[in-house]
Parts: structure tokens; C-alpha cells; sequence
């Protein structure tokens, strides 16, 4: 079949549809209100909130309660059934290694991905080559994680042995005079495989906000250490480290956030296959592929437990960082 | 800022003069940490490139040889993207409009709503806005999965309160389905854009707000003539994280598009074809840079909006 791009015009002009009405909902809002009759900030505040309320109340408030209270039901969301999916979730083998797979990831990609991203952030710290040294490492950032995962399973891809291989990996093993391998097959090195995509993608970040951290260290404080002899080690684990470390605590619950989330890299890498399914990718196949919505929303409130004291340490430090600043 | 040195990557870059085994030391420091930069540089970068060099190689030669050996013996083809983007296969170049059309508005959105609300938080006195804001504050910490199943309800069965229905279900069809998808990628950039703007609306100084008031002007034409503008930097930024977001998301447009070329995005398409075609890897490695293609450029032209933004907190909880 031909291309056409006809086949797209209806899209493009719904969207430039959307995008106009929006704006001239918006304009008109913001027209009337200026007219005398009403100069009421109070009922203004409201008009200015409206659209956000309503998105958020039906979107995020509601949801949150709704899921609640699904997550107490069976699949079809009729039938009251307690604890039964809180129960199924501590109780079945498969869930239990998706519970440990998350663990792993909790405990792995965070604190590698922040020291991978402070090292480097140290090592090219006013070298002649930092903006560009930055911009490789930092790339993974903007694309997504679809994308990083095919890199990375290009990476891993496999050959028979005797056949020439074309996923690195397997090539450098190949050089070393190993036989190739089946990585993600492999368990449990494939969840690590996999963690190390994630790590990948978050050092970027990571090096970049301490980066930041690194060169808000006021030079004078270098500068007598130095005088007093203190040597690159010395000058790191005295000076650098105790002075970015509020900054590093914040990247590594950061990035902990990110990593109870994680479901695009699982997706794509192996759809949660050979016992390498996490939470979130376990939440997405029992609610939308097996039609359990109960056991879904009970992941998915477990989630939301796991997530809720990070952030609250999160916002305690950003607050005192306000107050401090 | 920054000063250069000549020692490339040396943590402690040398001032004053030293004494002759502090040189020394600072070399082998030097040229270890060089070193070990390198290699932190070469794991970030060759997996990406060994992706883009293939893509330009005839699909036989991908299959057969690894794409080191393109350097000695070069052969390229832009066959891998015709196939890809227009063949009958994959025309991947519906799934990039697919992108496109679900990106742009779901980032107006965000920033329309989010900027009108940040400034009635920011500016306009009334009772109980400091719990309010609090309140939003806090819908950042609610990971998307707590909405996903209500939200899909929401859209194809509609709102019913004790057996009488409220609101009827969405039934879009064509290209009007875009619209759940917009809504879902607006609620769930609001808090954290609100946040975020409110953080520069509320440090706008507070003169010039009283000067405008005693010229007669309303919030409306407050908000127009000298919020919008002076907001500029932070509207830049928040637009480039939700564009990159919602370009590189792939939950919730699994959740909320079709899944096929009429309304799903480049993640869902890639991600599924990682799955069923996971050998063919001419279509991937091509496929791949076409969803790649628009955050590098927006990453590589505005990159320093990026970093500030990153620097105020914008990661997406």
C-alpha cells in the first residue's frame, strides 16, 4: 500500500482544533473577567483554579480513592473480598519474586547510578572538555527509555556460537574466548542487566545535579586544603563528599522514586518474561492484560506505600533547603 | 565561572606552585582520573553509537556482521528508514505524527492550566489558598498507576452515581480519540507544573503588581501583560520536561490509545515491536532514531533550559 499522508490530515487538524479551543476558552476567561461586575477576588481565584481543580479532582483525587477501594475487590470490582488481593500479593511465588526483583532494583540502580554520576562529575570537573564530556553522559536523559532499551538489547543481542555475533556483549565475550550467551534469558544476571539500563540513563542526572553541587563549593575552602597538602583522595572524601552530600541524598531518593516506578525498560527489554517482572509492569499486565483489576489496584497501592515516605523526606529537604537559601 | 586548566580532568587542578612530588602525585592522579573519565565517557556513548552506525547499514550486513566491523569496510543506506518510516511493514511515519499530535497539545495544556492556577496561588488573596496549595503540593507524591484504572473507566464507561448515569462514557472515534490521552497527559504534568511555576510566579516582585492595580488593571490583564511574560524562562522550561515526557512516555499511551497506527505513539509501536520482531534489526535500529530524533534536538538546542529545570526539581514524580 502506497503512503499517503492524507491519512494524517485529520489528526494534525484535530489537534490544531484542540489547541485553538483550549487558547480561546482560556483568552475569553481571562476577557470577561476584567469586566467591572466582577471584581471579586474571590470568585477570580476560582475561575483562575477551575481548570486545574477539575482536572485534578477528577483525575488524581478521585482515582486515588477509587483504586483504594478496588483494591479491596476481585477482578470485576463487584465482589467485596477484604484482604484477599493483599493477601495473594505476599502469598504467590511469582508475586514474591516480583517483590524481589524490586527490591533489587531499589537497591542496586540508585546508589550506582548516584555514584557512577558523582564520580564523573568530579573526574571532569574544570577539564578543558567538561561541557562536551557532560553532554555524552547526559544524553541518555532525553531519550526514552524505549529507546534505551533497544540500544541496550542490540547490546545483548545473541548468536548461536560459531556464527558471527553482532550484540557486543556477546563479542567481547567471544574475543575473551567464552561462548555466547542467551543474557536475558538468564536469571537472575538478566534483572540486573536490566538495572543497569536504568543506571545508564539516571547517571546523567545524577552527574549533572551534583555537578551543580560540586561548583557551589566555595574555592577558598579547596584552595587552603590544597596549601595544607592535601591530595586528590584527601580533597574528595574531606571536602567534596561531606559538602554534596545533602545534594546526594536528594538524587538518590530521586532516582529511588523513579526506580519503584520503573516499567518502560521491563516492557520493552523482556515484557516482565523469564522472572523479570516488577512491580509496576506487574500492576499494568494483572489490571489491563489479565482483567484482575483488584490485584492491579492492590500493586498499585502497595506502590504508593513504598513511594510516600520518600517523598516526604524529599519535601522536608526541600523545604529546609529553601529556609537555608 | 569555570576556570580551564590545562591538566584534562584533573580533580585538583593546580594554582599555586608546588613542590616537585606534588607534581608528580597530581600527574598519575591526573592521568588515572583521565583515564577512568574515558571509560565512563566510552560505556555512555558506544552502545548508542553501535545503534546509529547500524541503522545505516544494509539490513543483510546487520545480520551477519557486527557494526565494528563498518569501519572497515563502509556501506551505507538510508534503506532501513525508508522501510521503516513508508513501508507497508511499519510506516512509523504515522506513529511520529501519532507522537506529535498527542505531544503538543498535552504541553499547551499543562502550561495554560498550570500557569493560571500558579498565579491565583501566587497572587490573589482568598481564604484557604496556603492548604490548597499545600494540596496540590502534595498530589506529586500519587504515582500514575493509583489513577490509571479509574481514569479508563472514567473515559469509556463515564461517571454513574448509584445507577444513573452522570456522565456519559467518551465515545470518540478518528482522530477525536487523541483526546483522552490529552487529558490523561495534562492531569498527570499538573502538579509538579504548577509547583514549579508557582516557585517563579511567586518570586515575581511584588510592585509590580500593586503598580499594575493602581492603573486599574484586573487579574486577567495582570496575568496577561505581566505574568505570561516575565514567566518566559520557567514556561520554557517546564514546556520542554512535559514535551519530553509525554514524547518519551509509553504507560499511559498504552493505556489510553488504541495501540495502532491510528493513535498510538513511537514508544508503544517500538516497544511492541521489540517484542515481536526482536530480531529484525534494521527495522529497529532505524526505528529507534526516528523516536529519537526530536528529544536529541530539543535536548542538544535547549539544553541549558533542560539542566535549569532539572536544577528546580523537575523530575516527575
Amino acid at each position: 500500500m502506497e503512503y499517503s499522508f492524507l491519512y494524517e490530515l485529520p489528526k494534525i487538524v484535530w489537534m490544531l482544533i484542540g489547541i485553538a479551543a483550549f487558547l480561546a476558552v482560556i483568552g475569553l476567561m481571562l476577557v470577561l473577567m476584567d469586566t467591572p461586575r466582577t471584581r471579586r477576588d474571590r470568585w477570580q481565584a476560582l475561575l483562575f483554579l477551575a481548570p486545574a481543580l477539575v482536572l485534578l479532582l477528577g483525575g488524581l483525587v478521585y482515582p486515588v480513592v477509587r483504586t483504594t477501594v478496588l483494591s479491596f475487590h476481585d477482578g470485576s470490582g463487584e465482589v467485596f473480598v477484604g484482604l484477599a488481593n493483599y493477601v495473594w500479593m505476599f502469598q504467590r511465588p511469582e508475586i514474591l519474586l516480583v517483590l524481589r526483583n524490586t527490591l533489587l532494583w531499589v537497591l542496586f540502580a540508585p546508589a550506582l547510578a548516584t555514584a557512577i554520576g558523582l564520580l564523573y562529575a568530579v573526574l571532569i570537573d574544570r577539564s578543558r572538555f567538561e561541557s562536551v564530556a557532560k553532554s555524552l553522559v547526559f544524553m541518555p536523559m532525553a531519550i526514552s527509555f524505549v529507546g534505551a532499551s533497544i540500544i541496550w538489547r542490540f547490546v545483548f543481542a545473541y548468536r548461536p556460537a560459531g556464527q558471527q555475533q553482532y550484540g557486543l556483549f556477546n563479542q567481547i565475550v567471544v574475543w575473551l574466548g567464552g561462548e555466547p550467551q542467551l543474557w536475558l534469558l538468564n536469571q537472575p544476571l538478566n534483572t540486573f542487566l536490566l538495572i543497569l539500563v536504568l543506571i545508564w540513563v539516571q547517571a546523567g542526572f545524577a552527574m549533572v545535579v551534583l555537578s551543580a553541587a560540586i561548583k557551589a563549593i566555595p574555592s577558598e575552602m579547596t584552595e587552603a586544603a590544597r596549601i595544607d597538602g592535601a591530595g586528590a583522595w584527601q580533597l574528595f572524601s574531606r571536602i567534596t563528599l561531606p559538602s554534596v552530600w545533602p545534594t546526594v541524598l536528594v538524587v538518590l531518593i530521586t532516582i529511588t522514586v523513579q526506580t519503584l516506578k520503573v516499567f518502560d525498560i521491563v516492557r520493552t527489554m523482556t515484557a516482565g518474561n523469564y522472572g523479570t517482572s516488577v512491580i509496576a509492569n506487574e500492576m499494568y499486565s494483572q489490571a489491563f492484560q489479565q482483567g484482575q483489576t483488584g490485584q492491579g489496584s492492590a500493586l498499585a497501592v502497595f506502590l504508593f506505600v513504598l513511594v510516600i515516605p520518600l517523598v516526604v523526606v524529599q519535601i522536608r529537604r526541600n523545604r529546609k533547603a529553601k529556609e537555608l537559601a | 565561572m569555570t576556570t580551564t586548566t590545562p591538566n584534562v580532568a584533573d580533580t585538583d587542578a593546580p594554582s599555586t606552585g608546588t613542590g616537585a612530588p606534588g607534581r608528580v602525585r597530581r600527574r598519575l592522579g591526573g592521568s588515572a582520573a583521565s583515564i577512568a573519565a574515558l571509560v565512563i565517557a566510552m560505556l555512555w556513548t558506544v552502545p548508542t553509537a553501535g545503534l546509529f552506525i547500524s541503522s545505516f547499514r544494509p539490513a543483510e550486513q546487520i545480520r551477519t556482521t557486527g557494526w565494528w566491523t563498518f569501519f572497515s569496510a563502509p556501506e551505507v543506506t538510508l534503506a532501513n528508514y525508508q522501510d521503516v518510516l513508508f513501508g507497508s511493514d511499519e510506516q512509523l511515519v504515522s506513529y511520529f505524527v501519532n507522537s506529535l499530535v498527542i505531544t503538543l497539545p498535552s504541553t499547551v495544556f499543562v502550561l495554560g492550566v498550570a500557569a493560571l492556577a500558579a498565579y491565583a496561588l501566587a497572587w490573589i488573596d482568598f481564604r484557604g489558598r496556603d492548604w490548597l496549595f499545600l494540596g496540590i503540593f502534595a498530589l506529586q507524591i500519587v504515582p500514575l498507576q493509583m489513577s490509571l484504572v479509574p481514569l479508563l473507566r472514567f473515559f469509556s464507561q463515564g461517571v454513574s452515581l448509584g445507577g444513573v448515569q452522570v456522565l456519559p462514557a467518551w465515545e470518540l472515534t478518528g482522530a477525536m480519540a487523541f483526546t483522552n490521552v490529552w487529558v490523561a497527559h495534562t492531569v498527570f504534568g499538573l502538579p509538579l507544573g504548577i509547583f514549579l511555576l508557582h516557585n517563579f510566579v511567586s518570586q515575581l516582585p511584588p510592585s509590580l503588581f500593586e503598580a499594575a492595580r493602581v492603573d486599574g488593571a484586573g487579574h486577567g490583564k495582570i496575568f496577561t501583560r505581566i505574568v505570561l511574560p516575565l514567566s518566559a524562562p520557567a514556561l520554557v522550561s517546564l514546556g520542554i520536561f512535559q514535551f519530553l515526557w509525554v514524547w518519551n512516555d509509553l504507560l499511559v499511551a498504552l493505556i489510553f490509545t488504541g495501540g495502532d497506527s491510528a493513535t498510538a505513539p513511537l514508544t508503544v509501536r517500538l516497544a511492541e515491536m521489540a517484542g515481536t520482531r526482536g530480531e529484525d534489526w534494521h527495522r529497529l535500529t532505524a526505528g529507534a532514531f526516528v523516536s529519537m530524533i526530536v528529544p536529541l534536538a530539543v535536548f542538544f538546542l535547549l539544553q541549558r533550559y533542560f539542566v535549569r529545570g532539572l536544577l528546580a526539581g523537575s523530575v516527575k514524580g
